[in-house]
């Protein structure tokens, strides 16, 4: 009872949701590296906070409008790609279950 | 700063402290009313507004507590920006929700998840040790945190209560934490309590935070829009303002600002109350999709105005002026009495929405894995007998008024000092210890019980050492020689500078240890430690949460020697009858039998332990169900897919296995049909012989009679008795073709109804003096809840009495108890009333369960009162056409029968419902 083999391309459709959750993976990482860059910014004593708390509060308004892009199309229930993907999964031993594959 | 002082004093007349009492008393009956109307609506069926995702998005927010209403502008106003850094950890977690939190959800509701003890308990093989732990770091976490929101009530009132805001002392504050202390021990209970329910929601609670979460936001955006237009002259000379302010205190620390961030994300994944409101209230996955952006922009709009507050407040205020407490100080010293009641309403919001969530999720935890396991352990006959569910709703009880109790005793221990403030990151790092055993757990299937335990205890011994103990302070719970010299004086163990790393901030030093030794050795133990199988199954379920098919093969029971009756008298005992009869009534439909007792197939004790772990916990569940089955087992396939890895050739054993159980079952529901079969075959001849018999003697008296009455001459007396005799066997044979009649038209559905509407109690009341007649002599009790019975029917009266009378002349025959007793309860249910007769005798045995609604069938001659066992068979048939049905309940202790019908009878539909009935 081996799985069938994952076929090599996929839909088209089925394709662009795949990368969608790529993108909604790689927001918070996006996230934290935009948060983390005014620790390089140098010396602040000359100045006040003025400026970062402008930028802190921009980026997390842009990272909240990019989730809000995002979010109607992870939440849409996967009905026509869905239902053969079990068979589009590598053929992971159960090693890592695979539920997220690309 | 004198003119600031007068106003203030002038104020002190205009704002009563009397007022505010009242408004803070009017606010909570509000709440109450509002919590009310949600369960209300929640019991109807009628959730609408309820399950929304905006509800969902507002109860998150209890993540903003006291702590951020008064704590953030004091926060803002010692160390400038980095208290963001406490909302952006969140941020990062919701808008990558894909990660972590849709996992979390789908986990949750998988497993019926009650508390995040119990998702660790049951992921790490519903292991008991583990849910204590958890509860137990939970609960030591969470007081001082319950003390602070109580601290910052009291502090609010004594805002208002002092003449000047400088001085916070209150006369009796003791007595205002009590008060408010008591009140959120009540809310709690009254609707944290309210009901077992088999996936511990709380919908008037969910609503009530909801509303709190708007109060709260409209409250800081009121005063913060007042401070920036009103006395900062507009956003772009805030940032000037900002911009001019060079305070040391206020540049960012690179290693607190990045741990922070790491911090605060760990603690919106693991802190109880969190948990509490994202998994186990969530009615939709989906709502989580619109929460990953719409909470980060509710916290955005939270934070947005705490910068101006603080840097004004620190302008205008006085030096000495508490910075925790200028948003309430801020507008009275300006006059704005209004704006500083509604700030009031919006802390108090704050403070007490966190305390009942906390508390709900606290007392679930402490019942369930710590009470309830110590019960059955000390009891375990109670596994068996007794109502468990008054036990468990006491024990539930009793645990929210100890957790509110510690957080009271907590709070005058520490005489409501300033080391409260910062308690609240304390909380974060030591709840923030469950992490790697959760995030280990749902990612990684080697993830061992071992492992979990080591790494909790060790982070949670590690956080108390370097952080908890020492935040009381030097010499208060650690001597001031340890934290020169190191426990025991090693120096390596100074619980500020552990291994000699001296230069970290106290906070980080802490994290890092605490978190690298826990990771550490949840790691090594898993590694070393061998899982047993229910962990193993318990891991793959976990890790492959959307594998659909890993799903399917779960931990299931084998074939033991509980029968489905045992295992529906256990679940009645914990869900309560009518959930159990209609769970056990949908598995039974699932499998295609009819009644309510279901084959016990793995696949249905697996469902019914996920339905109990939602009432008791995973752990206690497991235990239950073992307690009736004899052993825990796990069934041969899933050790064989446990055992090896490469379980491709079991597996199709595996599915020959399934199919060949599947054909048992057929088999064997064949062999009932055709066992039925047969009894019909046989009641047919035996209805024929039973008619011409029925038919015959009545016949031959009316004719013995009638022959002596034609010779003539006889005493009129005898001639009068003769005539009685031949009339009451006529009237005899006429009430039994009546009741042929009857059926026959019955079962053809040509029967004409006649709709009207009735109450349930008129109709109970003319079926019980109706049925009196029979048996007269007997004593018999009736017990009837009259308020549940005031329920108006659309349906056909008088055919319905006549069910009724069937039903009750029934057990005034056949029960046999010494004091007869008929419980007629009454309940209303989707659109259907439900009307239960439950008498005390000795029911009717299994076998003959399947035939009493058959005609002709008497189970004994005992006692036989008249009548040619029609009866059920009529009422049966009444009842289809009714478009209801009246049933046999099994597990009652005695008789009872369940007849339904429909509130409104559309009488389309009645004839539909006959045809399938038919088909």
């Amino acid at each position: 009872m081996r799985r069938p083999r994952p076929p090599l391309f996929l839909a088209r459709a089925v394709y662009r949701r795949r990368r969608l959750r790529d993108a909604a993976r790689l927001l918070p990482v996006l996230g934290l590296f935009l948060l983390l860059l005014p620790l390089m910014w140098g010396d602040p004593s000359g100045k006040g906070a003025g400026q970062s708390v402008v930028y802190v509060f921009v980026v997390w308004v842009v990272l909240i409008a990019l989730a809000a892009y995002l979010a109607p199309g992870l939440a849409r229930p996967e009905s026509d790609g869905e239902a053969g993907r079990d068979a589009q999964l590598p053929p992971s031993g159960g090693k890592s279950g695979g539920q997220d594959a690309l | 700063m004198h003119s600031c002082r007068r106003q203030v004093a002038s104020l002190g007349a205009k704002m009563p402290f009397n007022l505010l009492v009242l408004a803070c008393l009017a606010y909570v009956a509000f709440l109450f009313l509002v919590a009310f109307a949600g369960e209300r609506r929640a019991a109807m069926g009628a959730m609408g507004f309820l399950r929304s995702p905006v509800v969902y998005t507002l109860s998150l927010s209890i993540y903003c507590t006291a702590w951020t209403f008064y704590g953030a502008v004091g926060y803002a106003a010692r160390s400038g920006l980095e208290f963001l850094t406490i909302y952006l950890g969140p941020t990062l977690v919701f808008i990558g929700w894909w990660w972590v939190l849709r996992k979390l959800v789908r986990i949750g509701r998988q497993q019926r998840v009650t508390s995040i003890a119990d998702l660790i308990s049951s992921r790490y093989g519903k292991s008991n040790i583990l849910g204590i732990l958890v509860t137990v770091i939970a609960v030591v976490a969470a007081t001082p945190y319950i003390a602070l929101q109580l601290q910052s009530v009291t502090q609010s009132f004594g805002v208002f209560a002092s003449e000047t805001p400088e001085n916070w002392a209150l006369p009796n504050h003791d007595a205002t934490v009590f008060w408010v202390a008591a009140g959120l021990a009540l809310f709690t209970i009254v609707f944290g309590t309210r009901n077992l329910d088999a996936k511990e929601q709380h919908h008037g609670i969910v609503i009530a935070i909801a509303v709190e979460a708007v109060v709260k936001l409209v409250a800081l955006l009121a005063v913060g829009i007042f401070v920036v237009w009103g006395l900062g002259g507009g956003p772009v000379a805030m940032i000037g303002r900002i911009e001019t302010i060079a305070n040391p205190a206020w540049m960012i620390q690179p290693t607190r600002w990045a741990g922070l961030i790491f911090l605060s994300a760990a603690a919106v994944i693991s802190l109880p109350r969190m948990f509490q409101v994202m998994v186990v209230e969530n009615v939709e996955e989906d709502h989580l999709a619109r929460a990953s952006w719409a909470f980060p922009l509710y916290l955005v709009l939270m934070n947005i105005f705490i910068l101006p507050i603080a840097v004004v407040g620190l302008e205008l205020m006085p030096a000495g002026a508490n910075p925790d407490m200028l948003v309430l100080t801020l507008p009275l010293s300006q006059g704005q009495g209004g704006l500083a009641m509604l700030a009031f309403l919006g802390g108090f919001s704050s403070a007490t929405s966190m305390v009942i969530v906390e508390t709900i999720a606290l007392a679930t935890m402490v019942s369930n894995h710590i009470v309830m396991p110590v019960w059955l352990w000390l009891r375990p006959d109670t596994a068996r007998t007794g109502d468990l569910r008054g036990g468990i709703l006491l024990s539930r009880r009793l645990s929210i008024m100890a957790v509110l109790a510690l957080g009271v005793a907590y709070f005058k221990m520490s005489g409501g000092s300033n080391a409260l403030a910062a308690i609240g990151l304390v909380a974060f790092a030591g709840m923030a210890q469950v992490l790697p055993a959760i995030l280990g757990g749902i990612f990684w299937r080697g993830g061992t019980k071992l492992g979990a335990v080591l790494g909790l205890s060790i982070g949670f011994v590690v956080w108390a050492y370097t952080l908890f103990l020492p935040s009381f302070g030097e010499g208060a719970m650690l001597s001031a020689e340890i934290f020169r010299n190191g426990l025991f004086g090693i120096g390596w163990l100074r619980p500020q500078a552990l291994f000699g790393t001296e230069g970290m901030d106290p906070l980080i030093h802490a994290l890092f240890w605490s978190f690298s030794l826990n990771t550490a050795a949840y790691a090594l133990g898993s590694l070393l430690s061998f899982p047993d199988p229910v962990e193993r199954v318990q891991g793959v379920s976990f890790v492959n949460a959307f594998d659909e098919e890993s799903q399917a093969e779960r931990l299931g029971w084998t074939h033991g020697q509980a029968e489905p009756e045992a295992l529906l008298n256990m679940a009645q005992r914990i869900l309560g009858d009518d959930a159990a009869l209609s769970f056990f009534e949908t598995e039974t439909a699932a499998q295609g039998k009819a009644g309510y007792l279901p084959d016990l197939t793995p696949a249905f004790l697996a469902a019914l332990e996920r339905r109990l772990a939602g009432s008791v916990g995973a752990a206690t569940a497991h235990a239950m169900i073992s307690q009736l089955f004899g052993r825990a087992t796990v069934t041969v396939e899933d050790l064989m897919a446990v055992a090896t890895e490469a379980a491709q050739i079991m597996e199709y054993s595996a599915q020959l296995e399934s199919q060949r159980s599947e054909l048992t079952r057929t088999a064997r529901q064949l062999r009932e049909v055709n066992e039925k079969l047969t009894q019909i075959s046989a009641q047919k001849d035996a209805f024929l012989s039973q008619i011409s018999h029925e038919l015959r003697t009545p016949m031959t008296s009316i004719r013995a009679f009638s022959e002596i009455l034609t010779e003539g001459d006889l005493p009129p007396k005898m001639v009068a008795d003769y005539g009685q005799i031949i009339h009451a066997e006529a009237q005899r044979l006429t009430r039994l073709l009546d009741d042929l009649l009857d059926i026959s038209v019955l079962e053809n559905g040509s029967v004409q109804l006649n709709l009207g509407l009735a109450s349930i109690t008129d109709m109970i009341e003319r079926a019980l003096v109706a049925a009196s007649q029979t048996r007269p002599e007997r004593r018999f009790e009736v017990q009837r809840d009259p308020t549940r019975e005031a329920i108006f029917v659309r349906t056909d009266p008088d055919r319905l009495v006549q069910v009724f009378i069937n039903l009750i002349s029934n057990a005034r025959k056949y029960c046999d108890a010494e004091a007869p007793r008929l419980r007629i309860s009454v309940r209303q249910k989707g659109g259907r009333v439900m009307v239960d007769f439950i008498d005390n005798g000795s029911g009717i045995p299994k076998e003959a369960q399947g035939l009493i609604f058959e005609k002709f069938a008497r189970l004994s001659d005992e006692s036989r009162a008249g009548g040619a066992g029609l009866g059920l068979a009529i009422c049966r048939e009444i009842m289809a056409n009714l478009g209801g049905t009246v049933a046999y309940l099994p597990g009652q202790k005695g008789a009872a029968f369940r007849v339904s019908v429909p509130l409104r009878l559309d009488p389309a539909a009645g004839v539909a419902a006959k045809e399938t009935l038919r088909v």
